[in-house]
C-alpha cells in the first residue's frame, strides 16, 4: 500500500513534466544556445580563411571590421531599405485584404485562399517567375512587366527592378510582399473576428460613421495583432535569404547581411568574419524578439 | 486557443444579412470590394499562372513576348527531361522530410502537453527560452551545426536535414501543440488524476486520443517547412549532388547559366512545387491553423 501510494506521488508529482522535456531541454540548450555561444566565439577569433585553425582571441577586431567593409554597410544599408518597404507593403496590403473580407463576402474562401497559397511555395521556384516578371529588358526586347506596360502604353513604368542600381532593393521586396500578405490577412482576419458584434451595433446606434468605427473601435482593438504583424514580418525580413538567392543570387546590387554572409563563409572560407556578421543579424533580431517574449510571457501568467 | 482562432478567420459572418436590400451607397461598396478583391487575386495569381502556362509550352515553345498567353496546343515536352533531372533529389527530400517531420511532430506533442497540462516551476520561462529559438537566424549556429555533423559521423549523409529540421523545429512544434492541448479543459485530466492516473498514462490515453488534428497541423507545417528549405540545405550539404534535395537540385537547374531556358526552369518550378501545393489545397485548414499558432499570440 505504501509503495503504490509512493509511486503515485512520483508519478503525479510536477516534476515529472520536466523529466519529459528534458531531451529536448538538452537540445535545445546545445543546439540553440551552445551553438550561438560557439558562433561567438568564432567571431571573437583570429580564423580568417579556410587554412588557419586560429582559434584564439581576436577581440572585437571583426566587428570593427565590419563597420570598415563597404560591403558590409551597403549589404546592411539594402536590408534596412528592403526591411522598410517590404514591412510596410506587407502590413498595408494585408490589411487592406482583411478589409475587404472581414465582414463576410461571398466567395471569401476562394479569395483567402488564393491569397494565402504563396505562403506554401519555396522561394526557390517562386523566384523563376519574378526573376522574369521583373526582367529589366525594355520595350520590343521586354519580357515580364516591362512587356505588359509596354503593350498597355505604359512605358513610364518600365524599369530595371531588381537590377536597377538605386530602387535594386524596393524591387526585391515586392515578391516579399506578395508571399507574406496572406498571412497578414490571415492575422488580421483573426483579430477583427473576434472583437465582438455588439461593439460595432453599439456605436452604429449611437451614430458613428463606418469610418469612425474602424478608427476609434476596431482599431483600437487590434493592438495585439499588429505588434505581432511587426514582430513577425520583422524578424523575417532581418534574414531575408532564399527569396533573394532564388532572383538574383550573389547579385551586388540585392546583397543584404545574410548573403553577404554565405560568401563570406563558403566563397571566402572566413569563419571568424561569417560568424561576427551573423551575430549582428542575431542581435538586431534580439532586441526587438527578447522584450517582446517578456511581454508575451507576462500577459500568458495573467491569464 | 489556436483552434478558435482558425475558426475566427473562416467563419463567415451571416451572409443572409447582405441579402437584405442594399441601398445605393451599399452597392456601390460591394461592387468596390469586389473589383478590389479581383485586382488582389490577379496579382496573387499571376507568378502561378505563369509558371503554369509555361510548363506546357515545351522546351523551346516560350517566346519571351507571349509567355503571359496560354499556349495555342498543350505540350510537354518540357516534363519529361526535367522530371528526370528531379525524380532523384525529390525522392530524397520526400525521404528524409517524412523522417523529420514525423519525429517533430511526437517530439512537439510531448513538449506541448507538459507546457500547457503538466507545468513544473520554471516551465513558462523554460518554455519562452524555446520560443527565441524560433526566430533566431539560422546563420547564427551553421558554422557550429557543421562541425557536429562531422563530430557526429552524419556528415555528408542525408541525416544532417533531419537532424536540423527536427530540432529547430522543436520551438514552433512545441508551440503549436502547446496551444494546442490549452484548449483541452483542465476537468479531464483533474479528474483522472483523481483516479489515480499518472502523466504518462493521462497522456496516452486522454491527450493523445484528441491529438489528431494537431498532428495533422505539425506533420504538414514541418512538411512545407522542410520541404521548402533551402538555407540548411545548402548550407549543410554544401552544395553536393550527391545529397540535392528538391529546393537546392531546383537552384541548380535554374540557376545563373540557364536563366534561359524558361520552358524549362518553370517546369522545373512547377515540379518542385507540387507535393506542397498539393497539400496546402486539401489541408488548407490545418496549414491555416499551423500558421496561425505560430504567431504566438491568441
Amino acid at each position: 500500500m505504501a509503495l503504490t501510494l509512493s509511486r503515485k506521488k512520483r508519478i503525479s508529482s510536477p516534476w515529472g513534466g520536466f523529466f519529459f522535456v528534458l531531451p529536448s531541454i538538452i537540445a535545445v540548450a546545445v543546439f540553440v544556445y551552445g551553438m550561438i555561444g560557439w558562433t561567438l566565439k568564432f567571431s571573437l577569433s583570429n580564423r580568417t580563411n579556410a587554412w588557419s585553425k586560429d582559434n584564439s582571441f581576436a577581440g572585437l577586431k571583426n566587428f570593427t571590421g565590419l563597420l570598415e567593409d563597404p560591403e558590409f554597410t551597403h549589404a546592411f544599408g539594402n536590408l534596412m531599405k528592403f526591411t522598410v518597404v517590404f514591412m510596410f507593403g506587407t502590413l498595408l496590403s494585408g490589411l487592406i485584404m482583411s478589409l475587404l473580407l472581414e465582414k463576410g463576402i461571398r466567395g471569401e474562401g476562394f479569395f483567402r485562399s488564393i491569397y494565402l497559397y504563396p505562403m506554401a511555395i519555396s522561394f526557390i521556384a517562386m523566384g523563376t517567375s519574378w526573376r522574369w516578371l521583373m526582367d529589366s529588358a525594355r520595350d520590343d526586347k521586354g519580357t515580364g512587366l516591362n512587356h505588359l506596360f509596354h503593350m498597355a502604353h505604359l512605358n513610364f513604368l518600365q524599369n530595371d527592378w531588381y537590377s536597377s542600381e538605386k530602387a535594386s532593393m524596393y524591387a526585391m521586396a515586392l515578391p516579399a510582399i506578395w508571399q507574406m500578405s496572406g498571412y497578414v490577412m490571415a492575422l488580421f482576419l483573426a483579430g477583427f473576428r473576434g472583437i465582438p458584434d455588439d461593439l460595432r451595433e453599439a456605436a452604429r446606434v449611437d451614430g458613428a460613421t463606418e469610418f469612425k468605427i474602424y478608427r476609434h473601435i476596431l482599431f483600437p482593438q487590434l493592438k495585439p495583432t499588429f505588434l505581432t504583424v511587426l514582430i513577425i514580418l520583422g524578424h523575417i525580413s532581418m534574414k531575408v535569404f532564399d527569396l533573394i538567392y532564388g532572383i538574383a543570387t550573389k547579385s551586388y546590387v540585392t546583397k543584404v547581411l545574410a548573403i553577404y554572409m554565405w560568401q563570406v563563409i563558403f566563397d571566402f572560407q572566413n569563419y571568424a568574419k561569417g560568424s561576427a556578421i551573423a551575430m549582428v543579424i542575431l542581435v538586431i533580431i534580439a532586441v526587438v524578439v527578447i522584450p517582446y517574449l517578456i511581454y508575451v510571457n507576462k500577459t500568458e501568467e495573467m491569464k | 486557443m489556436s483552434s478558435d482562432l482558425v475558426d475566427r478567420v473562416t467563419q463567415s459572418k451571416d451572409i443572409s444579412r447582405n441579402k437584405k436590400k442594399l441601398d445605393g451607397v451599399g452597392q456601390f461598396w460591394l461592387v468596390f470590394r469586389y473589383i478590389a478583391l479581383t485586382i488582389l487575386f490577379v496579382i496573387a495569381a499571376l507568378p502561378i499562372y505563369i509558371m503554369v502556362v509555361n510548363s506546357v509550352k515545351g522546351i523551346t515553345g516560350v517566346t519571351q513576348s507571349a509567355a503571359f498567353l496560354p499556349p495555342s496546343h498543350l505540350n510537354f515536352g518540357a516534363w519529361g527531361p526535367t522530371w528526370k533531372v528531379l525524380r532523384e533529389p525529390m525522392q530524397r527530400t520526400l525521404f528524409f522530410v517524412l523522417q523529420s517531420s514525423i519525429i517533430s511532430a511526437i517530439v512537439g506533442s510531448i513538449n506541448g502537453f507538459v507546457f500547457a497540462k503538466w507545468k513544473f516551476k520554471g516551465s513558462t520561462f523554460i518554455f519562452t527560452l524555446f520560443l527565441f529559438g524560433m526566430f533566431i537566424p539560422y546563420q547564427a549556429i551553421m558554422i557550429p551545426l557543421t562541425q557536429f555533423n562531422h563530430w557526429a559521423g552524419i556528415g555528408g549523409t542525408i541525416y544532417v536535414l533531419v537532424v536540423a529540421h527536427v530540432i529547430y523545429g522543436i520551438p514552433i512544434c512545441t508551440l503549436i501543440f502547446r496551444n494546442y492541448y490549452a484548449a483541452i479543459p483542465n476537468e479531464l485530466i483533474e479528474a483522472a488524476r483523481v483516479d489515480g492516473a499518472g502523466m504518462v498514462r493521462i497522456f496516452r490515453t486522454i491527450i493523445l486520443p484528441l491529438s489528431i488534428p494537431g498532428f495533422v497541423v505539425v506533420l504538414i507545417w514541418q512538411f512545407t517547412s522542410a520541404w521548402n528549405d533551402f538555407l540548411f540545405a545548402i548550407f549543410l550539404t554544401g552544395g553536393s549532388p550527391k545529397l540535392a534535395v528538391a529546393t537546392t537540385a531546383l537552384n541548380f537547374i535554374t540557376g545563373s547559366g540557364n536563366q534561359v531556358y524558361y520552358g524549362n526552369n518553370m517546369t522545373a518550378s512547377l515540379i518542385v512545387s507540387i507535393p506542397t501545393l498539393l497539400v496546402y489545397m486539401f489541408l488548407g485548414r490545418y496549414f491555416l491553423r499551423g500558421l496561425l499558432s505560430g504567431s504566438l499570440k491568441g
